[in-house]
């Protein structure tokens, strides 16, 4: 043995070791935050109040009360509905983003994703000043009333359009040019071709679509509560029966009712993803739509229609937010501005909202990035990997009502050693990271897996510590990705409301349950007010973060310069 | 085993060795200079020392100046070469190769080859290097190891390994070779088909089932075949073109369907009138055929 070696053994097998337990301290801190509440809404969904095991006696009570089992049916309707709508009405928007030759294809795309940044109450609060009973539009709804299944339909119509958009998108996208021109070939006429190429080729996309739309809107809960009227669905049952009744135990039942669509679309989601990779191989030929002049126009004018639709509803939350009173006095004002940011009761929400989406980036990207990195560039502790792969991707299929009901069940515990969390920012903050990471997650491995896998293994031979290889190579190159998923933290979290409107004490209100509250007051100008201000903040992160990309790219461009090609 | 100590069971850091991968590993973010002296960093040297020593590096690779350059800005041969400064930055003990030149194109691969032996030999630090490449590996190395699924085959010089390959898998491997189905006739003695051929150095009982490995070029041709032993004549049945030589395949009716390659050069072509439908008469070399059980 060399003196040398006894040296640098013990400080090369502590990076080792290091590596290894920020593996596990991840793996503790998903448990914690992911696992165990969804333990303790199981065990509470078989106890009695005074904590006794009582079997399924709460699941056979729950659906022997017509009301609340009515909701079961209630929720699966309306979403179907939803799909039915907004998978169709999205599939033809992505097909003219992808296929045709319409020009201003990057606006109107712009617009259509613009529901992601608006909080899911605001399209409601919108429809009823469009269609309620002091409706401008009333009359087109000829007696039937837009509380109830029609509004929440409506809005949800609103807030998935986006979602479905993206999926269909990326399927569309991924065409072979190829199979086109061999269609063309064999002289294939257009209907044809549509049917037995385009089609099954995005059959994936679309059912991933429909799953998405039908678990985002079963588990909703911002629009359902503003304009469901006395239409009950499970997520406000979950609401009413915890905070209207403090009844945890049906809470509890309810909850786990709500994990079930949310399970399935997870698993075919993952079948799905399995399958469009296999979809493409690297030597297709990206396909090149051609200019048709009558297609491309319909498609055009499809796509500024509802470009129209979706910023009438947008308009109309702004406009309600600039007039005095709907319908009696139409002047112009700021009050409901001065009133939300500064004089009401909710003045502290949006701040709060700022500085939780502020914590939520930076926590999040931190914690998401690193914590792919350690399990896609490390080595050892073979059986938590697949282990923690798992629960990353599982934060997807948790609804954000039954992640928060699981906090309050799992923190409020006055046995529990970490209660002390408890009714501060840091766990709204928290369960925000772990309701988001799925999507956080899975940018994050992409972008690592584009890494070459031997930096690694040249460090190692070069003596060089892996953390030292992290900081100089992989976050340089990987910046886009963490800012994306910066972005993105912070978009979700200003918005978000199924997952804190359990979790907010009154010191840490938040804009989305602010809106809910004052809408709940009837104080409609400042609710929508504040709901403008949430969508004018992330449409101000979103330029932020289209103008650090582009300077990063240009100050990066020397390496970044023929990157992709090799 | 590396300067007495059993590495095996060590992790990769504790390993005194440097190493260059297929896809070369280079940090795209840093400048050539940055790679190069990216294991020199650690080692509480001068910036001074670093770069002293960076340029002196890039000299040796045959790069002199290229510093400032990121990877994406040089060719995949340049890129190869400064993964080879990178890894012999730290004056390893030992340098891996793992299959170095298998992602360029053929003429490059042929020229650096040269240039890694060169280079290696310059520097004398021990060097293995992995590669699917027979030729690669018979014309750079001093010890060629060949392995099949993970078992050693056969560790020799590269004329040994070609020569007198020590398995049948080492014998259809490494370059071209005839295998004929034979029996044993006892005494260096082979039976196949009819004909009976005798190899040298190699015994088998009689009776026993065999493989006869003969390579293409262990023939006579040329000047009297008078007193030859392993004379067969036969029909050449095509003649494929190679370039500096060709491939002739030799149709012998003693073999019973078991044709024969045989190569010559094209000067011999000429000379011996060989094209397709000729009769061609050879001896094959009895100290060159390798008798394998079958």
């Amino acid at each position: 043995m060399s003196a040398v070696l006894s040296v640098e053994r013990p400080r090369l097998l502590g990076v080792e070791l290091a590596a290894r337990t920020l593996l596990i301290l991840a793996g503790l801190a998903l448990a914690v935050f992911l696992l165990a509440p969804m333990l303790a809404i199981f065990v509470r969904a078989v106890q009695d109040n005074q904590g006794n095991y009582v079997g399924l006696v709460h699941f056979a009570d729950y659906f022997a009360t017509p009301a609340l089992a009515r909701s079961v049916w209630n929720s699966v309707w309306v979403s179907l509905v939803v799909a039915a709508i907004t998978v169709p009405a999205a599939f033809v928007f992505a097909y003219a983003l992808t296929r045709s030759c319409m020009p201003l294809k990057g606006t109107l795309r712009l617009i259509a994703l613009l529901p992601l940044l608006a909080p899911s109450l605001l399209p409601a609060i919108a429809f009823i000043q469009w269609f309620g009973n002091q409706g401008v539009l009333k009359w087109v709804m000829g007696g039937v009333s837009v509380y109830g299944a029609p509004g929440i339909i409506l809005s949800e119509v609103f807030n998935t359009f986006p979602h479905a958009l993206m999926i269909l998108i990326a399927a569309l996208a991924l065409a072979d040019g190829r199979l086109y021109e061999a269609a063309d070939a064999l002289g294939t006429r257009r209907l044809r071709k549509f049917f037995t190429i385009t089609l099954p080729g995005c059959k994936y996309g679309l059912l991933s679509a429909a799953t998405v739309v039908f678990s985002y809107t079963i588990s909703d809960f911002g629009a359902p509560k503003v304009i469901g009227g006395n239409f009950n669905v499970l997520a406000v049952d979950v609401f009413k029966q915890v905070i209207g009744q403090f009844n945890f135990s049906i809470g509890a039942v309810v909850g786990l009712l709500l994990l079930v669509p949310s399970v399935v679309a997870f698993g075919v989601d993952w079948v799905v993803r399995r399958r469009l990779t296999a979809n493409l191989t690297a030597r297709s030929v990206p396909f090149m739509p051609k200019p048709r002049r009558l297609f491309d126009n319909l498609m055009l004018a499809y796509c500024a229609l509802v470009c129209l639709l979706l910023l009438a509803v947008l308009g109309m939350a702004v406009y309600t937010s600039l007039i005095q009173l709907w319908p009696y006095n139409l002047t112009l004002t700021l009050k409901h501005y001065h009133y939300a940011l500064v004089a009401g009761d909710y003045a502290p929400a949006f701040w709060n909202s700022l500085k939780m989406g502020a914590w939520t980036a930076v926590i999040g990207t931190v914690f998401v990035f690193c914590t792919a990195y350690l399990l896609e560039k490390t080595r050892g502790l073979g059986p938590l990997r697949p282990a923690l792969r798992l629960l990353a991707l599982l934060s997807m299929a948790v609804p954000g009502l039954v992640l928060g009901l699981g906090y309050i069940m799992f923190f409020n515990h006055p046995q529990n050693p970490i209660n002390f969390l408890y009714q501060t920012m840091a766990i709204l903050a928290i369960s925000t990271v772990v309701h988001y990471y799925t999507s956080g997650h899975l940018t994050a491995v992409t972008a690592l897996k584009a890494l070459d896998d031997e930096y690694e293994s040249v460090s190692a031979s070069l003596k060089v510590p892996f953390y030292k290889t992290f900081w100089r190579v992989t976050v340089p190159v990987c910046l886009p990705a963490i800012l994306e998923i910066a972005r993105y933290y912070f978009v979700v979290s200003i918005s978000t409301l199924s997952c804190v409107v359990f979790l907010y004490a009154p010191h840490t209100i938040l804009a989305a349950v602010a809106i809910m509250n004052m809408d709940e007051a009837g104080d409609i100008g400042p609710a929508a007010a504040l709901g403008t201000l949430v969508v004018l903040a992330s449409v101000g992160v979103c330029l932020l973060y289209a103008l650090a990309t582009r300077v990063l790219l240009a100050k990066s461009q020397a390496w970044r310069f023929n990157l992709e090609k090799s | 085993m590396q300067n007495g100590r059993d590495i095996s069971a060590l992790p990769p850091a504790q390993r005194d060795y440097g190493i260059v991968f297929q896809s070369y590993a280079l940090f795209p973010n840093l400048t050539v200079a940055a790679n190069v002296g990216y294991g020199l960093v650690n080692r509480r040297m001068s910036r001074g020392e670093i770069r002293t020593r960076v340029t002196e590096l890039l000299k040796l690779v045959g790069l002199p100046g290229s510093e400032p350059k990121y990877p994406s800005q040089l060719s995949g041969g340049q890129q190869q070469r400064i993964a080879l400064a990178r890894a012999l930055a730290t004056s390893p003990g030992l340098l891996l190769l793992d299959e170095p030149l298998s992602a360029l194109d053929a003429l490059e691969r042929v020229r650096l080859r040269g240039e890694i032996r060169l280079l290696q030999k310059k520097v004398g630090v021990t060097t293995i290097m992995v590669t699917h490449d027979q030729e690669e590996a018979l014309s750079m190395a001093d010890r060629v190891v060949v392995m099949n699924q993970g078992a050693l085959e056969q560790v020799g010089t590269p004329r040994e390994i070609y020569e007198q390959p020590a398995s049948p898998f080492v014998a259809d491997f490494i370059g071209r070779v005839n295998v004929l189905d034979a029996v044993s006739l006892g005494a260096g003695r082979y039976r196949a088909g009819r004909l009976a051929l005798s190899a040298n150095g190699s015994l088998h009982d009689a009776g026993t089932r065999v493989r006869l490995y003969l390579r293409p070029e262990d023939r006579v041709v040329e000047g009297s075949l008078d007193g030859e032993s392993n004379q067969v004549h036969g029909q050449i049945a095509k003649v494929e073109f190679l370039g500096g030589h060709c491939l002739a395949e030799l149709q012998v009716p003693e073999l019973e369907g078991q044709p024969l390659s045989v190569f010559f050069s094209l000067n011999q072509m000429r000379e011996l009138g060989i094209r397709e439908g000729s009769e061609l008469r050879l001896a094959l070399r009895a100290d060159r055929i390798r008798v394998f059980a079958s």
